[in-house]
């Protein structure tokens, strides 16, 4: 690398356009997982909170699931879902945020303390009314923290996905190393982070305006 | 009116949580079902709007078995206090307090402006409906808890133990609030609780429950500390149960002494030749100041330059013959001073008038 410059702007400049298409390609990739991970996971976690003994099966297989490499599930997927196709990435994605999201849900719904149900139940909701107007509402705040580590661990592991020929600016790591040249890897890593930075600002965003319940809350309890 | 038909609740591990109860709970009263923990006092009260259903017998509201009719049916029509309030965290004090006629179907202006009346009728401040459970004390919270049990104007009202969970003051406040509010609104209350004092205090009528379900007394609160029914439920009303007594005997019966009242104005020469122990210095409204010894007076002035004694004061046709025979023990004299609605003195009861007055109570007893 040498006398080679950390960034070279003209370098950016000439190549705006492949970038951007990069990191469209990477939003894409990271948060279809997460957005298809929610609606499974919520079935999914409703029916763990109702029926506890499904619950441990669920999460072991999805903690296996989590565990296994990503590289190594990407290399698996290219026989069915094809070399560098977004598939590849957003299946083996979306079982890592179900990972995620599925106990999330369950804790969120065991969140509800028994006696808001218990006076649910005596005011006179129908069990479906009550798990949309009162439960799932409470559940909320943990189902949104566990959005938030989904996202941003999302928003991370699409990189990896360069190694099979789709990693959004992942590809930029690969471009950068292979030609020694560090501009792109610099544009990769700190687009990545402003990626994850500007996603995960949006969902605190989003929590304060969905649950102001929650958010008060816990201004009086860092004010305490 | 609701009927209790022989209900037994036994679960399938073979645990009997209510045996055989049969009893009626009388409309426009407070029943109240007390008992230690076991006796099946929650469980009867859920039979009532079947968030549990008996395994045998029947419950009847106003003539209709309970178990005909679909539970959230049933249930909106029936208002509901739980331990803890169990308020929805994430709704707003109005909308919490909103919620059944929210599930009747009630436009949301009317919902709301109904809610607000109720806030009101439990003595909370209006500014609190804005704010989120979290934000109140577990006082207000359980008293928007009553206020939302009240919101669609149910006739039968259940109260699962609804103050135990708050401080001792704040406790008494809520149950002086429930006497007041059921004084204006004649519900049919059902009233859980272990506190046999709360159950004394709130209850037109007590039902003492005991361990396995089975009915040990019913009867007037005055009636059980006269005539428990066994050791049981005399050892379930614990000690001073003579002394409890007194609060449900009238004070008006006990002779008034008139002349024991000196006004401050007055010159401590006109009362240095008495032969009482004690007089009530009375200000120019005829409101207390206490008690003066006219053996120990200084040689001249008004009464008003006197260091007075501590006194205590009964209101005359409102309380106990037990406030009075508090009131007497506050003062050095011994005497209790009776005043009206508006606290002027209207006369003195002294430790010979108590003194009949509890003879009599005594008396009562032998029988």
């Amino acid at each position: 690398m040498g006398e080679e410059p950390l960034v070279r702007w003209d370098w950016i400049g000439r190549n705006w356009p492949e970038i951007q298409e990069l990191l469209a390609d990477h939003v894409i990739m990271a948060l279809v997982p997460v957005v298809v991970g929610l609606l499974l996971a919520l079935p999914l976690g409703l029916a763990g909170a109702r029926w506890r003994w499904l619950y441990q099966p669920t999460v072991g297989t999805m903690n296996v699931i989590y565990s296994l490499p990503s590289l190594a599930v990407f290399i698996v997927l290219i026989p069915i879902t094809g070399l560098a196709t977004r598939a590849t990435i957003i299946v083996p994605l979306t079982f890592y945020a179900m990972a995620v999201l599925i106990p999330a849900v369950v804790d969120g719904l065991t969140s509800v303390p028994d006696h808001v149900r218990q006076s649910a139940v005596a005011m006179g909701f129908t069990p479906l009314r009550r798990l949309l107007r009162v439960e799932l509402p409470i559940a909320v705040p943990v189902v949104l923290a566990g959005l938030r580590v989904a996202t941003v661990s999302s928003i991370s592991l699409v990189s990896v996905g360069a190694l099979v020929g789709r990693g959004g600016l992942g590809y930029l790591f690969i471009d950068g190393w292979q030609r020694q040249f560090p501009t792109p890897i610099v544009v990769g890593v700190v687009l990545t982070a402003i990626l994850a930075a500007v996603a995960d600002l949006l969902l605190v965003v989003a929590q304060r305006w969905l649950t102001p319940w929650s958010t008060a809350r816990s201004r009086v309890r860092e004010a305490a | 009116m609701i009927t209790f038909d022989g209900v037994t609740k036994r679960y399938p591990d073979g645990t009997v949580a209510v045996d055989d109860l049969s009893l009626e709970v009388p409309t426009g009263e407070i029943t109240v079902f007390v008992g230690p923990s076991g006796c099946g006092k929650t469980t009867s009260l859920r039979m009532i709007n079947r968030m549990i259903d008996p395994s045998g017998g029947r419950i009847l509201l106003d003539g209709v078995d309970v178990t005909t009719i679909d539970p959230p049916t049933l249930r909106r029509g029936i208002g509901y206090v739980i331990q803890q309030a169990g308020l929805f965290p994430h709704r707003k004090i109005v909308d919490n307090v909103a919620t059944v006629p929210y599930l009747l179907g009630w436009d949301k202006k009317k919902a709301r402006d109904r809610a607000m009346e109720l806030l009101e009728r439990v003595g909370l401040d209006l500014r609190l409906a804005g704010r989120y459970p979290f934000q109140l004390s577990g006082g207000q919270q359980q008293r928007v808890g009553v206020a939302r049990a009240l919101a669609a104007d149910p006739p039968v009202l259940l109260m699962d133990e609804p103050f135990s969970a708050v401080d001792p003051i704040v406790r008494a406040s809520l149950q002086e609030e429930l006497l007041r509010l059921q004084a204006e609104l004649n519900k049919t209350i059902v009233f859980v609780t272990h506190d046999i004092d709360e159950a004394i205090k709130l209850g037109d009528r007590v039902a003492v429950l005991r361990v396995g379900g089975r009915l040990a007394q019913l009867a007037d609160p005055a009636t059980l500390l006269a005539e428990p029914a066994d050791d049981f439920v005399r050892e379930f009303l614990g000690r001073d149960r003579g002394i409890r007594r007194l609060s449900f005997v009238p004070g008006d019966g006990l002779r008034l002494r008139g002349d024991l009242t000196v006004p401050a104005s007055a010159e401590v020469s006109s009362v240095r030749g008495t032969a009482e122990a004690w007089l009530v210095v009375v200000d120019d409204d005829g409101g207390p100041l206490g008690w003066i010894a006219p053996k120990d007076l200084p040689d001249s002035g008004t009464l008003a330059g006197v260091p007075a004694a501590p006194y205590g004061t009964f209101v005359k046709g409102r309380d106990s013959l037990r406030s009075a025979l508090d009131a007497a023990l506050l003062s050095p004299s011994g005497n209790a001073i009776a005043v009206d609605g508006s606290g002027r003195v209207v006369g003195v009861a002294t430790r010979e008038a108590l003194d009949e007055a509890l003879a009599r109570v005594a008396d009562g007893a032998r029988g």
